[in-house]
């Protein structure tokens, strides 16, 4: 079986049961996944025998772990896609599993694109003749759902664009003293190309940092759900987590801290302070309340704060609202399906019913608002073009490198080029025909 | 009443004896085709109209690549050539590109002696008004005087005869370059096939008499000591006769075209044609780059036995008057006599959408067209086209496998690509520009890309293959050896290297990684270790390989990955209506373009990947459903 390029990506659909998949296919999926996983038993991915799950953990590049999961690898033929698989259940959120991708593309897998681990089944001879039209389907429609969403982008577009703008006249320039060297053109000074290059990959840094809001995406909100006992910090806790349908257990002994949990809230992760301290039954715990609310709140940069608005406000509930002060908070007016008792003056809120569902979606507009995050931003094309932006700034880094071996200018221009590539996969732009358009308008040609 | 007879059957019929013309010719005839090279008139065979210089950036290359096959152009280049210039040298070994004025009559001279000398080829001067097609194939041409001549396969290789226009200011006429006729009818016959013409234009500078040109005046411009040449195969040194001369236009040259501007063809709407980019003339110039203060003009010799000198850089199609006038505004040239105009000339041309990668007609089977009718410009590109054209028609009449190349293979195979891919809007030139994979496309490296190749289609002789096979043996063996003999750090060992210049290892290595640090030469190390001696052609590409070896993986792998889509073949009678998921307006390219492999199809504008993926799943359907 001829294999080819191996790619990755999240196989579970979001929203979809407790545990989430990481799908690598390949050539070297079986490498790749090696390269970002320990097991606990100190075997090698690639010595484990087909369809055998294995414990250990998904690491990051300084071999910390990003989460404890099971691994599983099948070989060529033997696998949805009749190459070599390797397979990473992981406990995490979205946001978790996000890390675990990024790592998997940095250890050298290429991004999915959509419906090919289908689309490989198919031409390998997994699938057959019967499911070449749903395979068609497939791929027809997560495209469709793909340009909708890339139509209704609001962010990022013009900065890619005027940052690969910059590039195309740097290459142009080096391109047309190449192809026209006897016409009377200014030299190209690699120290401003340099320099040029230099700006762009800090630009491109600060995209990177802020994607999806940066750390919030891939840490995590860091949200305090704060109220006094019974006010329904449970309920509202369970939901967020539901609502995601990610992992609500947490299996004791492994090295997630039992007391945080990450909530996607349509594409905005929130870190969720002392789960723990929210589920815990015991009086202890409860009596400690509005301390550890106090500690939490400092902490947070999003504090839902929960009033009952079943009943009266005490004493409890001023102090709240003294906690949250001059901080980024929501104050919510629970059970909103029962009759309201407690009016609070000159202070917003939103009367919510986890029971009814009311306020609830409200409260997600708010928590992306608050996020910075607008509605439109999808995950697919997130990555994607995250991905994108980490080679255009790989190859730019060799430019500058290659400016400094001095080896010509040509060569300067290849890896111009290929950062030029990797944008045009975001601005849907041509290398060659954006440099010669900008040969031909900036410089004055024709010995 | 004109009578038409049959007067003889070829297998290939060649319309047009100009760069595209003679090589298809040329080389449908060395494979083994009874070939007729057909002409307006035989005094102008390998007729240069435009500049008397062949190469430079990417033309360069194509010519290295045309001589790597088998083609002529490299080699009458080398022996008519009378100015040499590496081009380039310092921008990257990629990019270095040899750039050569020729003596244009000298280069007619030597391509009609052998176009003339060759077995299976008849050169005639007739002018072909029709060609026929019989059951929708090329089944012969038809002359103004009543010939008829049958043939398996035809090219078209008009150039800019095809309904030509000259433009001088005022005076407008039907014609080809130089006063030749143009070919009316030829243009009518395609249209009645269906064919879907374009109208471009170009022009030409002035020609001056060189005996009253102030030379003094102007910047002295030598070839290169000791000169390169084009062909693998020549063995001679080519040698530098004569100079080239550099001077400006300036403020005084501008006013004049301004005010003359409302005269200018291409400003007050007679010409009609799309003109290139990259080669503007004089007046363009000066309305799109109004800041700059002066531009160069090359004062270059036509020859060594005639005055004429072309004056590169001020092409134009002013009125004679304003000429005149503009061009005595220069240093250098305050004397000169025009000996011939400079002038603008329209053409038609076809649509190079409406060929196949083979250069035949997706419409009409064994009708061919190279060159300029094509959409092209230069005579490198000209001559690359008809070599391939020749190659294909040969194929096609022999029943062989047509040679297709790759954009990972040669410049030559962007060229094509880009035309039947792409299509193009002005007229086309080669630029290294346009080329992905260029650090693999080196000058050097032409025979090593391509040589296989020719010989696969029976145009490369026998020497120039035992020439190739010995120089490819002494380069991989000597590679072997580098690569196998492995360097320890010693006192004695790092004793030997200073001797020789070479500063000292620190780890172990492979003797090839000493050809990473910049300088080092093979014959240098020859001196201390021992290794075969090899030719110095041979030994620069070997430092070469070793030298880039990291940036050229980079590209091999790129390359590597395109190539996977280019050999997943279309199959040609594909319904692209039976496709329902692919989008409108990928289905509407498609149709038209009719891609040969996943990889062209995956390169029109319009096909997203998405739309590729769904025609390799429908392709894996079709191929199931039909075994």
């Amino acid at each position: 079986m001829k294999q080819d390029e191996t790619i990755a990506a999240i196989s579970t659909a979001a929203g979809e049961g407790g545990i989430g998949i990481i799908r690598l296919s390949g050539r070297t999926a079986l490498e790749v996944g090696d390269n970002i996983f320990r097991s606990m038993s100190g075997r090698r991915l690639t010595d484990v025998e087909d369809r055998k799950m294995i414990l250990g953990h998904v690491i990051d590049g300084s071999a910390r772990s990003i989460d404890e999961a099971m691994a599983v690898v099948m070989r060529s033929p033997r696998s949805y896609t009749c190459e070599d698989v390797a397979e990473f259940h992981c406990h995490g959120g979205s946001t978790v599993m996000r890390r675990v991708l990024r790592r998997a593309l940095e250890a050298g897998a290429r991004l999915a694109e959509r419906g090919e681990f289908t689309k490989r089944a198919f031409l390998n001879g997994r699938l057959d003749l019967s499911q070449a039209q749903a395979v068609l389907d497939i791929i027809q429609s997560k495209t469709e759902a793909a340009l909708e969403i890339a139509e209704r982008r609001l962010t990022g577009a013009d900065e890619i664009k005027s940052l690969r703008r910059r590039i195309v006249e740097a290459d142009a320039h080096i391109e047309a003293v190449i192809d026209f060297p006897e016409d009377d053109l200014e030299g190209v000074e690699l120290e401003r190309i340099d320099r040029t290059v230099e700006e762009v990959i800090a630009a491109i840094d600060k995209m990177l940092a802020t994607e999806h809001s940066g750390r919030i995406m891939r840490e995590g909100l860091r949200t305090a759900i704060i109220g006094k006992p019974n006010v329904g910090k449970s309920s509202l806790l369970n939901y967020l987590l539901r609502a995601e349908r990610a992992i609500v257990t947490d299996v004791p002994g492994t090295t997630r801290d039992s007391i945080e949990e990450f909530a996607d809230i349509d594409g905005v992760p929130l870190h969720i302070i002392d789960t723990a301290g929210i589920r815990a039954s015991s009086d202890e715990v409860e009596r400690l309340g509005i301390e550890r609310a106090r500690e939490h709140a400092r902490q947070a940069e999003l504090i839902l704060a929960l009033i009952d608005g079943s009943r009266s406000l005490t004493s409890e509930d001023e102090e709240i609202f003294s906690m949250i002060e001059g901080r980024s908070a929501i104050v919510l007016l629970t059970k909103s399906d029962l009759p309201r008792l407690a009016s609070i003056e000159g202070k917003n809120f939103i009367p919510i019913s986890i029971k009814s569902g009311d306020g609830i979606e409200r409260l997600k507009e708010l928590i992306r608002e608050r996020a910075g995050v607008p509605r439109e931003l999808n995950m697919i094309r997130d990555a994607r073009e995250a991905e994108a932006l980490r080679r255009a700034k790989k190859h730019l880094v060799e430019a500058r490198a290659t400016i400094r071996l001095n080896v010509g200018i040509d060569f300067v221009s290849i890896d111009l080029r290929s950062a030029l590539a990797a944008l045009g996969e975001i601005t849907g732009e041509n290398v060659s025909d954006a440099v010669i358009d900008e040969i031909f308008s900036k410089f004055c040609i024709g010995k | 009443m004109k009578k038409n007879f049959f007067t003889e059957e070829y297998d290939v019929v060649v319309i047009g004896a100009g760069h595209a013309g003679i090589e298809a010719a040329l080389a449908s005839a060395r494979i083994g085709c009874k070939t007729l090279l057909t002409t307006l008139s035989l005094e102008n065979i390998a007729m240069m109209p435009c500049n008397p210089s062949i190469g430079g950036p990417a033309k360069g290359h194509l010519v290295r690549e045309i001589d790597a096959l088998g083609g002529q152009m490299g080699i009458a280049a080398d022996r008519t050539c009378i100015q040499f210039r590496t081009l380039n040298v310092s921008k990257g070994i990629a990019v270095r590109a040899l750039r050569a004025q020729a003596d244009k009559k000298i280069y007619q001279a030597v391509m009609k002696e052998v176009v003339e000398n060759t077995d299976n080829l008849d050169v005639k001067q007739v002018l072909i008004e029709k060609i026929l097609v019989e059951d929708g194939r090329a089944a012969g041409v038809s002359t103004e005087t009543g010939e008829i001549f049958r043939a398996k396969a035809v090219i078209l290789a008009s150039g800019t005869y095809l309904n030509g226009r000259i433009i001088i200011g005022e005076t407008i006429y039907e014609g080809g370059p130089n006063g030749q006729r143009a070919a009316i009818k030829l243009s009518q016959s395609l249209i009645e096939l269906g064919v879907r013409l374009m109208r471009f234009k170009t022009g030409t500078p002035a020609r001056v008499d060189g005996r009253t040109v102030d030379f003094p005046k102007m910047e002295l411009q030598s070839g290169d000591e000791p000169p390169q040449c084009f062909s693998f195969m020549t063995e001679e040194p080519v040698r530098n006769a004569v100079s080239c001369y550099l001077t400006y236009t300036n403020e005084r040259t501008h006013e004049i075209l301004r005010r003359n501007l409302h005269r200018a063809p291409m400003a007050n709407g007679v010409i009609e044609g799309v003109g290139p980019r990259y080669c503007p003339s004089i007046e363009s110039k000066i309305i799109r780059f109004p800041d700059k203060e002066r531009h160069q003009l090359f004062l270059e010799p036509e020859g060594l036995r005639t005055q004429e000198y072309y004056v590169q850089g001020m092409s134009t199609s002013m009125p004679m008057d304003v000429q005149i006038e503009f061009l005595h505004t220069i240093p250098g040239l305050e004397r000169a006599k025009i000996m011939r105009p400079g002038y603008a000339i329209e053409y038609d041309c076809l649509d190079p959408l409406q060929l196949k990668p083979t250069l035949e007609f997706k419409t009409i089977g064994g009708l061919f067209s190279a060159g300029q009718s094509n959409g092209t410009s230069g005579y490198e590109e000209a001559a690359a086209q008809g070599l391939m054209a020749g190659i294909n028609a040969a194929m096609l009449v022999k029943g062989g496998e047509p040679l297709v190349l790759r954009r990972s293979e040669a410049y030559i195979g962007v060229l094509i690509d880009d035309l039947v891919t792409k299509g193009t809007n002005e007229p086309y030139r080669m630029m290294t520009a346009r080329a992905e994979y260029r650090l693999l496309l080196r000058q050097d490296n032409a025979d090593m890309r391509l040589t296989e190749h020719g010989r696969r289609v029976r145009l490369v002789d026998d020497a120039r293959w035992e020439k190739f096979r010995s120089k490819k043996a002494e380069i991989e063996a000597a590679s072997k050896i580098l690569l196998e003999t492995k360097l320890t750090p010693s006192a004695e060992i790092n004793q030997r290297l200073q001797s020789i210049g070479i500063e000292e290892i620190k780890s172990s290595m492979p003797l090839s990684e000493l050809f990473r640090r910049a300088g080092v030469r093979y014959e240098q190390l020859r001196k201390i270790f021992e290794l075969p001696p090899i030719s110095e052609e041979s030994a620069r590409q070997l430092e070469t390989n070793f030298f880039y070896e990291g940036y050229i993986r980079k590209q091999s792998e790129e390359a590597l990955k395109a190539e996977r889509l280019e050999e997943k073949m279309i199959p040609e009678g594909i319904d692209y209506d039976e496709i329902i998921n692919l989008r409108a307006e990928a289905r509407e390219k498609l149709k038209e373009i009719r891609p040969r492999s996943i990889g062209q199809a995956g390169r029109i504008s319009g096909v997203s990947p998405a739309d590729v993926s769904v025609l390799i799943v429908f392709l894996e359907r079709r191929r199931r459903l039909n075994e």
